[in-house]
């Protein structure tokens, strides 16, 4: 496994935000996470690269505490993955807006704030802060695919997580609403959430601080932009990415 | 629709009966059928209603991050049962007045129990619907536990055939069934004026029946899953 870890850097005595030790994940026939272990360090934005079905959505289910682990552990803010102090200060942004189609913006989003036993005036504040304020009484049928991202992400928000985690909010979103996002992500991370984003899109990566490249279950690189060019010579993250997997599955064959 | 529809097909019902003549001393055709419909149709109006909303949380991924907020499982179940309840209760005055009052269903014991009875048979509905939802993997699986799951029952419970002309094997399978129970009930409340011993019985196992559903419908609520 080639690039250095970004664990050895973690200054001593900086908590970690989320640990995973010897991860192992099996979903029906196939073992989706093989021996995983990382760390991620708080307040930063940590992208989650890898192509589809190497098991990036099942990450982040077990650090949001929904996915039957077959071993190891997960801990989050100190915490077990799951347990419930952590349930109101985890945010999960599932792949597909997981929002209610029958009911309006702003009733979804106070849905989700009573779900968290906060006042529903937080509900205005975080549909304001996804930029819907003139769609807050809108059904969510008649919404683009895009608005109902946002939705989906107020309805996180709305109990301001200490610990954000998204799984492919980008997809499908065009340039504009995607540069708009990520905006809000790194407007977030100055306040001091901590945010897991997972994209397969490698060009996504220079928005994040720290990177976990992922393959068929596995950890290949927890690195940074700067340092995986500098590591694979390319200037193109994409080409980066695919010198990594070239060189991995070259040393066995070596 | 909810409110309305079971007092419509009622009244459908009782034009349908009108110029049927009745033997005599026996009960009217319109009477036995209203009394099944009014205590029976809230089982299967809540089964059907709560094991497809229930089957589209699932599949809809709303569960699943439902249950990564601070909410526990049982106030989820007691939300479901407590909001169609209420639901089956305001369905279940609109048709009890309809026909007590303006289509002339009579029985000899009070309506107030019948009322009691179809809410109770509506609560089981709901734990009944809730605990297929886990089965089913989609809304056209979902409907089709109707006549897996509450078909047999209202068949065996006597509606057509009186229990005790049924063979011994399946008088046995009835037995261990709510719907007979609760339809011997709302028989007891239509031939008494008095509530009868056979039907507190029958009403508190009806109880106990939807009352272990939930329970086993609390055991499929998984946070943690495949």
């Amino acid at each position: 496994m080639m690039s250095s870890s970004s664990d050895e850097l973690l200054p001593c005595g900086v908590d970690a935000a989320v640990y995973a030790e010897h991860l192992r994940v099996i979903r029906g026939k196939r073992v989706a996470l093989h021996d995983f272990s990382v760390r991620i360090a708080r307040g930063t934005v940590t992208g989650l690269l890898g192509p589809s079905g190497c098991g990036k959505t099942t990450l982040i289910r077990s650090i949001v505490g929904t996915q039957l682990v077959a071993s190891g552990t997960v801990t989050v803010l100190g915490h077990p993955a799951g347990s419930p102090p952590l349930r109101r200060r985890v945010g999960y942004v599932t792949q597909d807006p997981t929002i209610y189609n029958d009911l309006r913006v702003i009733d979804n989003v106070r849905y989700f704030a009573a779900l968290y036993g906060i006042h529903p005036s937080a509900a205005d504040e975080a549909v304001d802060g996804v930029g819907l304020r003139d769609h807050a009484g809108a059904y969510c049928a008649n919404l683009s695919g895009g608005q109902r991202t946002r939705v989906s992400l107020a309805c996180a928000l709305v109990c301001q997580p200490d610990l954000l985690v998204l799984d492919e909010p980008t997809v499908g979103l065009d340039p504009v609403l995607r540069a708009d996002l990520w905006e809000q992500f790194h407007a977030l991370a100055r306040r001091g959430t901590t945010l897991l984003v997972s994209s397969h899109v490698m060009d996504e990566a220079d928005h994040c601080a720290d990177l976990l490249l992922m393959r068929e279950g596995r950890l290949l690189a927890h690195t940074t932009p700067d340092r995986l060019r500098e590591d694979t010579g390319c200037t193109s993250l994409e080409e980066a990415f695919l010198s990594i997997i070239r060189h991995s599955t070259a040393v066995p064959a070596g | 629709m909810i409110l309305v529809v079971p007092s419509a097909v009622i009244a459908l019902m009782y034009f349908m009966f009108h110029d049927v003549p009745t033997g005599p001393g026996a009960q009217s055709p319109f009477n036995t059928a209203c009394l099944i419909l009014l205590g029976l149709f809230p089982l299967f109006v809540m089964f059907l209603i709560t094991s497809i909303t229930m089957q589209r949380e699932r599949a809809s991924g709303t569960l699943e991050r439902i249950l990564t907020t601070p909410l526990r499982r049982m106030d989820l179940l007691a939300a479901y049962g407590t909001a169609f309840s209420i639901a089956a209760a305001a369905q279940a005055v609109l048709a009890c007045l309809v026909s007590f009052w303006v289509l002339g269903f009579d029985t000899k014991g009070s309506p107030v129990w019948v009322f009691v009875i179809a809410v109770i048979n509506a609560v089981l509905g709901v734990g009944l619907g809730l605990l297929a939802s886990a089965f089913a993997r989609t809304e056209f699986q979902a409907v089709q536990f109707m006549p897996v799951f509450i078909v047999p029952q209202l068949l065996l419970a006597g509606i057509i055939v009186p229990r005790t002309l049924m063979p011994e094997w399946l008088r046995w399978i009835s037995n261990v069934m709510p719907a007979s129970y609760a339809l011997e009930a709302l028989q007891q409340v239509s031939a008494h004026p008095e509530l009868t011993d056979t039907a507190i019985r029958d009403i508190i196992v009806v109880l106990g029946f939807a009352l272990v559903a939930l329970a086993l419908a609390a055991a499929t609520l998984r946070r943690r899953t495949p």
